[in-house]
């Protein structure tokens, strides 16, 4: 049961000027999420990382390059025109992956999965991570595992879940003390890990979260693009492949243009036309 | 009952209608998966009551607060504590997956002697029977000086029982190793008076000139420079970086000035000349030297020399100094990278003389002279004749790579016994090959290592010590942290994970078995007894809050900056060997450099850029890459004065011409760990060490390296 009768829609925005790479979002991921490992995992194909840190550069020759790091997280997905059709969920036949429309997370049921990855095909953002065997830890490893997150089987995919059971846990709580959960009592593990504060993780539908205050989304549907809903109407934020209209709740901020250019794919003097067109639609907002 | 053409059809269309829209089918795919993948080989976490309880972080100098996940008492998840006046609710990788080391595989299960080369699991008494009986024999002989303690670092109070160990024993040879804190101290001592450390006040600088120092790399508490660098932002505050290569730091900074590698010592002299030229630094209590410095850098560090030596333009020497003293509160750094290895006095000198000429000491936002943390009393250790004709006898060395160094030379064995604590020079120093050579010639090592590392493999007898996770242990902060607070680790196991034991124990059981003096020196019945009464007046506050903050904001009094080992212009550190490049170290967050390895899930978030399979990669500029025909992740022959090594190759715009980067952290040999263990190349296989004269720090900051295509 649902105490909560307001829709939440979790958001994050992650500042890529403060991310640094330290790599503690991906460890704390993994802890939180019983995450397994491997003897060699420099195979970044078969590694499972529900949260990855990308690195970026803007490609310029010694001594002007510039280095940035994107963290990847799922980017829970509301499709198009934000309707919860996502990428992913669309395409499951089995009707393990589902949008929740009181959150806006996009779950994954292990067991209901059968490993045909036609959700990981989907997915623009490669966010999904098939399990090509079975979890292995070393003998008596097991005694850390959490029992807050099921540990998953070979054959079956998985993905970042927005620390799902950390919303529960929150939730529960709330509903035993009658009041509705705070912003900081459901914060996910890589949020709450960022020795630098750069994620920023709250509900996109309380103006109160600082999530929102920073993003300002826009409510109504792009005027370029009637699939995209949700633009940001801050210059510095923006959405990875925002074009496709699979409508992200996770924002990235840089006020380096570079970094902002590597969220998308642009033809020769598109970008120059964006960024015209950002700054006229951000001036209503 | 007769089947006709038409009821055929029928119930045949009528059965596929039926099919079509019952849910049985999906049903029973839906099942079939559930129960096909409900293996009872996949691990049900038991579920119970949560519990958050505090502990502090040993695993590096940052002593950062951290909170412990329990589900009935068992540790599930690692965060950082909000509001922990250290890292206030950060963490690194490292601490977050502490866990790890918990059930490590390479763990050393319990005590364990050497017998013709295999080690032979003993019991506790046995084990420290042995070494007492060992000892006991040395100094009957009068070779008590004959035993050497190596220690991670010499802060708190389990360092503090070997040291006392080594007193009452009769051996001034407890060294403690290369350290960020150790460099600090050493630096303070050299310039400011002993006993004092030199903490950089980050958080509240606006301009800080980073010589080097990975501020995100792992420099010094690496939680609290995360911190200070991402409040940057909001303060407005400027970030100048001084690298050959755009490290992560570099990356963030306002501006990064790439330096030829090995010349920051020249560049921090070089702006020392042009603030005294100008007359634009601070008079200051400037003692002994001031005068013969003024004249020796304007002589040697003209701008037009420093331009040469380390390829910035003169100009922008000029500017930066001006910048710097125009600031409002500007800070120097010095420690390349983690700042801990590889590093010289004559570097941290100037950069800290650059601190005191723009009148930067003991002002907010500036560097701090702080007096060490004194915070335990100990009472006085009883010293027996054995014990004071120790104390009287000059150390054999005054660092760990010089006593080596010593080791290696000498012919009959320099030391009979070896104590290792926490440290593991056989991977972590320069030439491993000769540490390893020198290290076997002791006859007699004891290990109080953790895990089975290269040194533990090294040793006679060890005597594992229980992790930070399952034991009491004062945690003091330290590495450049601009205040002093001490922490207290709590056991976060209801029993320690194997047979091990505090090492603050196993040093009372040992001082106990010796009987005489040393046991009189160790009267108590537990570490943890030990450590509530030597803590003192702190105890109380540190046992109930978990954590004591001693001392925060600029110290009060005024320094005096003593310019007499400058003023002799010291020589640089320079490399060693031949070829075209210089290849240096460099600090990789997501690696641990010394102790302990890496854990298998910081492992995993290495690059492939760096880790490939069980290659490592090296950065090289694609511009030298090209001229030497290498291609991008191809192989090639890494060749220094110590061997050629196997290694790949990684394109690199953000490094300079000429300069190959190598990760450190890589290359272990671990008993049972094939994650950390048995991948890549140790750096410090490839590098020889170079001792800097009147420190005693291996100042090799690199080697020069030749690389062909393999």
């Amino acid at each position: 049961m649902i105490h909560d009768k307001k829709a939440h829609k979790f958001g994050m925005v992650i500042d890529l000027d403060k991310c640094t790479g330290c790599g503690s979002c991906m460890v704390s991921c993994m802890s939180e999420n019983n995450i397994p490992f491997k003897e060699d995992e420099s195979n970044k194909l078969d590694t499972l990382t529900w949260m990855r840190v990308f690195k970026l550069t803007n490609g310029k020759s010694f001594p002007d390059t510039e280095v940035a790091y994107l963290p990847r997280p799922c980017q829970h997905c509301g499709g198009w025109g934000d309707h919860g059709h996502s990428p992913c969920v669309s395409v499951c036949p089995a009707t393990a992956t589902d949008y929740g429309y009181d959150t806006g997370i996009v779950s994954q049921i292990y067991t209901r999965c059968f490993g045909c990855r036609y959700c990981m095909g989907a997915c623009p953002y490669k966010a999904r991570y098939f399990n090509w065997w079975d979890p292995k830890w070393p003998e008596g490893m097991e005694n850390y595992l959490s029992p807050n997150v099921s540990p998953r089987m070979r054959g079956v995919v998985e993905k970042c879940s927005f620390c799902y059971h950390r919303y529960q846990l929150a939730r529960e709580k709330a509903y035993a003390e009658e009041r509705e959960i705070e912003e900081m009592e459901y914060q996910t593990a890589c949020t709450t890990a960022c020795p630098s504060g750069a994620i920023i993780f709250g509900d996109l539908n309380n103006p109160e979260h600082k999530v929102t205050q920073i993003v300002k989304p826009d409510p109504h549907p792009d005027a370029m693009n009637k699939h995209v809903v949700g633009k940001s109407r801050n210059p510095y934020v923006f959405r990875l492949l925002e074009r496709l209209g699979t409508n992200p709740k996770v924002y990235y901020m840089s006020e380096r243009e570079w970094v902002r250019k590597a969220g998308d794919n642009y033809l020769e003097g598109e970008w120059d036309k964006k960024k015209n067109h950002h700054g006229s639609s951000s001036s209503h907002g | 009952m007769k089947v006709d053409r038409r009821s055929f059809l029928g119930l045949g269309l009528g059965a596929a209608a039926g099919i079509a829209v019952s849910p049985v089918a999906i049903k029973l795919t839906d099942d079939s998966s559930i129960w096909t993948q409900n293996w009872p080989w996949t691990p049900v976490p038991e579920d119970g009551e949560i519990t958050y309880d505090h502990t502090a972080c040993s695993l590096c100098p940052g002593s950062c607060g951290l909170s412990v996940r329990r589900i009935k008492g068992r540790p599930v998840k690692i965060e950082g504590i909000d509001g922990y006046p250290v890292n206030n609710g950060g963490a690194c990788l490292h601490g977050i997956a502490g866990l790890q080391y918990l059930y490590d595989p390479s763990r050393v299960k319990t005590p364990m002697k050497k017998e013709n080369g295999r080690f032979k699991a003993i019991s506790w008494d046995a084990a420290i029977s042995l070494v007492a009986e060992k000892l006991k024999d040395l100094r009957r002989k009068k070779m008590s000086s004959s035993l050497a303690c190596i220690t991670g670092s010499d802060k708190g109070s389990v360092n503090a029982l070997f040291k006392r160990f080594m007193d009452a024993y009769g051996s001034a040879n407890a060294l403690s190793m290369p350290s960020l804190e150790g460099n600090l101290a050493l630096t303070a001592a050299t310039l400011h008076g002993a006993d004092h450390t030199i903490g950089f006040d980050l958080e509240n600088s606006d301009f800080i000139l980073s010589f080097g120092a990975g501020i995100i790399d792992g420099w010094g508490s690496p939680v609290a420079c995360f911190q200070a660098n991402a409040s940057r932002k909001e303060r407005h505050a400027k970030l100048f970086q001084i690298e050959p290569r755009l490290s992560n730091t570099a990356a963030l900074a306002d501006k990064w000035i790439p330096i030829k590698p090995g010349t920051e010592a020249d560049l921090a002299l070089g702006i020392c000349a042009v603030l005294l030229n100008k007359n634009i630094f601070t008079p200051g209590e400037f003692g002994t030297g001031f005068s013969r410095f003024t004249a020796m850098v304007q002589k040697a560090y003209a701008p037009a020399k420093v331009e040469a030596t380390t390829g910035i333009p003169a100009a922008q020497i000029d500017a930066l100094a001006q910048a710097f003293v125009k600031a409002d509160m500007p800070v120097a750094v010095p420690g390349r990278g983690r700042g801990d290895y590889g590093q010289s006095l004559r570097e941290f000198a100037a950069v800290q003389t650059l601190n005191a000429l723009a009148g930067r000491l003991n002002q907010k936002g500036g560097a701090f002279v702080m007096a060490a943390a004194d915070y335990l009393s100990f009472p006085e250790a009883v010293m027996d004749m054995t014990a004071e004709a120790g104390a009287g006898k000059d150390k054999l060395a005054a660092t760990v790579p010089q006593f080596f160094d010593t080791l290696a030379a000498s012919s009959a064995p320099a030391v009979n016994a070896l104590f290792v604590y926490n440290a593991n020079p056989c991977y972590t120093l320069h030439n491993t090959a000769e540490i390893k050579k020198a290290i076997a010639k002791v006859p007699f090592k004891v290990s109080f290592s953790s895990f089975m590392d290269e040194t533990a493999m090294e040793c006679d007898v060890i005597l594992p010590a229980s992790t930070f996770l399952e034991r009491l242990e004062d945690v003091p902060s330290g590495a450049g942290l601009s205040r002093t607070v001490v922490g207290l680790s709590r056991p976060m196991v209801k029993k320690t994970v194997f047979n091990t034991k505090n090492p603050g124990d196993a040093i009372i059981m040992l001082a106990k078995a010796m009987g005489g003096t040393v046991a009189e020196s160790f009267d108590w019945d537990s570490y943890d007894q030990c450590l509530e009464s030597v803590a003192g007046d702190i105890w109380d506050t540190l046992s109930d809050e978990g954590v004591i903050v001693l001392s925060k904001g600029a110290p009060n009094e005024t320094v005096a900056t003593d310019f007499s080992f400058l003023s002799a212009n010291p020589a640089g550190a320079g490399t060693t060997g031949q070829g075209d490049f210089t290849l240096v170290a460099i600090d990789n967050l997501r690696l641990a450099g010394t102790v302990p390895a890496a854990s298998p899930f910081a492992i995993k978030t290495v690059s492939d850029k760096v880790l490939l399979n069980k290659d490592i990669l090296v950065d090289i500029n694609p511009d030298s890459a090209k001229a030497k025909g290498l291609a991008n992740g191809g192989d090639a022959k890494l060749t220094t004065a110590l061997g050629t090594f196997k290694v790949k190759v990684n394109f690199d715009q953000g490094i300079m011409p000429g300069v190959i980067a190598m990760a450190r952290g890589l290359g272990h040999t671990l008993a049972n760990n094939p994650f950390a263990g048995g991948k890549g190349v140790n750096v410090n296989d490839t590098i020889g060490p170079m001792i800097e004269e009147g420190s005693g720090l291996d100042a090799a900051f690199g080697t020069k390296a030749s690389i062909s295509r393999a």
